[in-house]
């Protein structure tokens, strides 16, 4: 089998990236090891309304509900509002994600990208000494695939780039161990995303609530690879719910490793360009990673095509994905993760001192911004080192 | 020596993200370990479920 590119890994950004690839005129061929597209799920399935809406148009079944904004708790019960609008991140739609990353795939393929699942890649072909395709085993048999170039979107167990000699190995400080049920509750507020701060809850983490309609809620939470200790995300889970939500039916478990390790070295080398958890570009303050997945998709995709009619595959070919990721995506990622560095540090004091000075102010016409000055303002001491960040 | 607990496994991967050695595979449910294991650990640490063991 000959192509122009490869797409290893059939989530989001794999998908974008397939899409936009393929749009742009390649011979596109995804793998996706599992024999079905988005299930497992290893994901809160948390988006921000704008960003999603500006990458891709919409199927209503992918969405399975739409929020107000998010409410902080700190760990002493007192709690903060956002709005939806205002606070970025990953709130806004709660996502079904076992639909949206298949309706994605099927967009890739649409474009007429070739994919192919229950097809796991085993490692890179080289030709004199250059990149040459994936071999790969499909069904069980053996495959080899030709391409001069490789899109790694292969999650956080990615092994692309260790092949082509990026290291994505994760330290436990950045990568955070996460457990979540699906449960159904009568006191699941629909209305917002709930997120519960605490060292007894998720240490160096946060629990949260996302509700997907109908009282049910992805509840869960995270805690830092360095605090974990074996099976440590599904206990504090079983305690967090016993507490707050004692009365719930959990008729789902998902479990994974969220990277947040801050932006890589370099997520292109000869050949090949990482995309998404492949290269963290998970935001290391609250995990999500989808839409910066999708974002740097697109941007890997049309870079192949350029590339590819270039003839250029080597690095230097390949840079422009790099600085247009970073322009994009890796400057907030950077920003998250200095955020991330002073947040696992804080202890429940600290947590309670912070929400506090916020929960007597009127926070619902801030942005985040504003109200960091409004904290900076109230805590200059606790929030000394991140004056830089701040003002 | 590394063992699995099959029935505790939910294959969600977040050992092999951490596997310094590139010793861990996912394959669908089934987690692979390579005899480039060091028995370091690190995989037991992170693993949500605790389906990860380090036998002496």
């Amino acid at each position: 089998m000959k192509c122009d590119l490869i797409v290893v890994g059939g989530g989001p950004g794999g998908s974008m990236a397939a899409k936009a690839a393929s749009e742009a005129g390649l011979k596109v061929v995804m793998l996706e090891k599992r024999q079905e597209i988005g299930d497992p799920v290893r994901c809160a399935e948390g988006v921000s309304k704008r960003t999603l809406n500006r990458l891709v148009k919409l199927e209503p079944e992918w969405i399975a509900s739409e929020v107000k904004g998010a409410r902080l708790y700190a760990p002493d019960g007192t709690s903060i509002v956002m709005s939806e609008d205002k606070s970025g991140g990953e709130v806004g739609y709660v996502l079904e994600r076992k639909v949206f990353d298949r309706g994605l795939a099927m967009l890739a393929a649409q474009a007429g990208a070739t994919v192919l699942v229950k097809t796991r890649a085993l490692g890179l072909l080289r030709k004199n000494g250059a990149i040459s395709g994936v071999s790969a085993m499909r069904i069980g048999e053996p495959l080899e695939i030709e391409a001069p170039l490789i899109i790694g979107a292969d999650g956080v167990e990615s092994k692309v780039g260790r092949w082509a000699g990026i290291d994505t190995a994760l330290k436990l400080q950045d990568i955070e161990s996460c457990a979540q049920f699906l449960v159904h509750d009568a006191s699941i507020d629909e209305e917002y995303t709930e997120f519960f701060l605490g060292n007894n809850i998720a240490p160096s983490g946060y629990a949260w609530s996302f509700p997907k309609g109908e009282k049910l809620a992805n509840i869960g939470l995270g805690i830092q690879g360095s605090r974990s200790k074996p099976g440590e995300a599904v206990r504090l889970l079983h305690k967090f719910m016993k507490a707050r939500f004692p009365n719930g039916r959990v008729v789902e478990m998902v479990v994974g490793g969220d990277p947040c390790s801050g932006p890589i070295e370099s997520a292109t080398t000869d050949g090949v360009m990482l995309v998404g958890d492949a290269a963290h570009q998970t935001d290391p303050l609250t995990g999500g990673g989808i839409l910066n997945a999708m974002q740097a998709g697109v941007m890997a995709g049309e870079v192949a095509a350029k590339a590819i009619s270039a003839g250029d595959m080597s690095r230097r070919g390949l840079v422009e994905y790099e600085t247009r990721w970073r322009e994009k995506i890796g400057k907030t990622i950077a920003r998250s993760f200095q955020f991330k560095e002073f947040f696992v540090k804080l202890n429940d004091n600290d947590m309670n001192q912070l929400l506090g000075s916020l929960a007597k102010e009127d926070i619902s016409k801030m942005d985040l911004a504003g109200m960091l000055r409004v904290l900076f303002r109230f805590n200059p001491k606790l929030l000394w080192s991140l004056k830089s960040l701040i003002i | 020596m590394l063992t699995v607990n099959r029935y505790k496994c939910c294959y969600c991967g977040a050992c092999v993200g951490v596997c310094p050695t590139c010793a861990l595979e996912l394959v669908e449910t089934w987690l692979e370990v390579s005899a480039e294991c060091k028995e370091c650990g690190l995989c037991t640490k992170i693993c949500p479920v605790g389906a990860l063991e380090v036998n002496a």
